[in-house]
């Protein structure tokens, strides 16, 4: 037991060393502030519609392009520099690396998407319950942050830019199919299939219901999809890293 | 006896290549040993599995009393390591990198402010502490790897050519930290190309070649194995027929080298009668005459190559 709470501080140490040299990065930049930042402008911008009724969407859209912004470069970055092999020869197991790498991109996307959440509260838009909001928000971030680093994982490339390339191949539809622009209950039949297997469908839903008193799915269910998908995708980052990692080494 | 690393047959391939094939081999506590090898013997991938980086496909090995299969944070835990390229983390500066691998070896924290202190100090990098390590030398950024794998003041220290590379001044002061830090009861597992710093460093040394070891002694022994290979140089005053020295039994080769002639043998002594000899009968006179022993560049050859090769 020791050892796991000794693991886990050092995931924060690896934490720590990535807000320190990742979060100035670029890439994280461009694809975690600037790209977001316009995707939202454009989103809102000669809308006719109410800032209420957009509020859910942006949400879910800039939670979803923050928290994954950080993840995929670390990875390929570490194993191009060989800093990687450093790391992991200090007394740290891989997952330990891989939870630090996904609390980094984890605090990224929740510092960021506090801006437009406080916005909201600014223009005087309350959500339902806040204490939920916030809850739903940092459990949104979590499983973005975990399915950013499980996008590190593969392929083992020792390129940045194309783990980002790659993982904007998977972000973009997912954004597309989340009913981030359309509500899932104005779907077509097959369109509400497709969206159930995105976590950013439930986390879209469950703004909307806090926002909106109006969603697809129960509370419940958009909370426990997220938790699913969230352990999923962490499990999977560690199982494919430990999988690739002697290809990224040698 | 526990060994501060001990190896058991251990293998790895990568698809159809063998890396290690089946190697064992023990290290003593306080031992500085060399691993000697051409490139892709598979001496890498030994400290890679030696120092928990990669697994092996079988065999055991033990660091500092523990299975790195089966503890391998135990076994991380006590070993400090200098690996094969540069990488500190450039961002960082060098106080910022030494505070990260401190707290991930889980050093307490006034601890970690003096180890990192003195072993700044000592390495001439305290006054730079506060820079990013992209602004320093090939040489800094060694010996702050050095640092690195010192914070946490370790049992065993595994350094993969560490000297690789370097200005004269910069290998010259880490063969020297070496050499101190190993008094001071460290063990340190050597991988060089540098046949030289092997032979001042090392208490013993393993070939590898091939995967496989080659030969474990010490420096003087494996000179001492290969005698064969020790030889006589000879300068004479008038160029001489090599014709004759050929036909003698006790000489395997006879090759000019400059103005001189390199006569391999193992039996010198004979030789040396031959010779003299030889210069009488010739009225020649010889300039100079030494008998040289082979050097660990020889065995080295001698073990990866062959005989020939050397004696070529």
């Amino acid at each position: 037991m020791s050892t796991l709470t000794e693991q886990f501080k050092r995931s924060f140490v690896i934490a720590e060393k990535n807000i320190k040299i990742y979060y100035s990065k670029g890439p994280v930049i461009i694809f975690g502030l600037v790209f977001p930042l316009f995707l939202a402008l454009a989103y809102v911008i000669g809308r006719n519609i109410p800032l209420k009724e957009v509020l859910p969407g942006l949400i879910g859209m800039t939670t979803f392009f923050t928290a994954t912004s950080v993840g995929p470069s670390i990875v390929p970055w570490e194993t191009r520099s060989k800093t990687l092999e450093r790391l992991l020869c200090c007394p740290v197991a891989l997952w330990t690396v891989v939870v630090g790498d996904m609390l980094s991109s984890f605090i990224f996307g929740l510092i960021i998407s506090v801006i437009p959440l406080a916005l909201t509260l600014a223009l005087g838009i309350q959500p339902l319950n806040f204490i939920i909001l916030l809850l739903g928000l940092t459990i949104a971030n979590l499983c973005f942050a975990a399915l950013s680093v499980l996008l590190s994982a593969y392929p083992p490339t020792d390129i940045p830019a194309t783990s980002m390339m790659l993982s904007s191949l998977v972000k973009f539809p997912l954004v597309f199919i989340s009913g981030v622009f359309i509500p899932v209950e104005q779907l077509p039949q097959w369109g509400t299939a497709i969206a159930s297997i995105s976590p950013l469908t439930y986390f879209t839903d469950l703004v909307r219901q806090l926002f909106l008193n109006k969603g697809f799915y129960p509370l419940t269910l958009d909370f426990l999809m997220v938790t699913a998908f969230t352990m999923a995708f962490a499990l999977a980052a560690m199982k494919l890293h430990e999988k690739t990692i002697t290809k990224r080494l040698s | 006896m526990e060994y501060a690393i001990a190896v058991q047959e251990l293998t790895k391939h990568y698809e159809d290549v063998t890396a290690v094939d089946h190697i064992s081999f023990e290290v003593e506590k306080g031992e500085i040993f060399g691993f000697l090898g051409p490139n892709g013997a598979g001496k890498t991938t030994t400290i890679r599995i030696l120092t928990g980086l990669i697994k092996p496909d079988g065999g055991k090995a033990f660091v500092a009393g523990y299975d790195v299969l089966k503890n391998p944070i135990e076994a991380k835990q006590r070993v400090g390591v200098v690996p094969e390229v540069s990488n500190a983390y450039v961002d960082l500066t060098a106080w910022e990198n030494l505070a990260l691998i401190g707290k991930l070896y889980g050093v307490p924290p006034q601890k970690l402010r003096e180890n990192a202190t003195s072993l700044l100090k000592e390495f001439g990098l305290y006054e730079v502490k506060d820079k990013l390590v992209r602004a320093f030398s090939k040489g800094m950024k060694q010996r702050l790897l050095l640092c690195m794998a010192l914070v946490n003041d370790p049992e065993v220290l595994f350094l993969d050519e560490p000297t690789s590379g370097l200005d004269v001044e910069s290998a010259r002061l880490l063969r020297e930290k070496i050499t101190r830090y190993n008094k001071d009861g460290k063990t340190v597992f050597l991988s060089t190309h540098n046949m030289e710093e092997a032979n001042q460093l090392c208490h013993r040394i393993a070939i590898i070649n091939h995967g496989r070891i080659a030969a474990i002694d010490t420096p003087e022994n494996l000179r001492a194995q290969s005698m064969e290979l020790q030889y006589i140089e000879v300068t004479f005053n008038k160029t001489v027929n090599m014709q004759e020295f050929s036909e003698n039994s006790s000489i395997t080769k006879a090759v000019p080298a400059g103005n001189k002639v390199r006569i391999y043998t193992a039996d010198p002594s004979t030789v040396i009668e031959f010779l003299v000899e030889y210069a009488k009968r010739n009225k020649l006179r010889i300039l100079s005459l030494n008998t040289m022993m082979p050097s660990l560049e020889d065995v080295f050859l001698k073990l990866i190559k062959g005989k020939e090769a050397v004696v070529q």
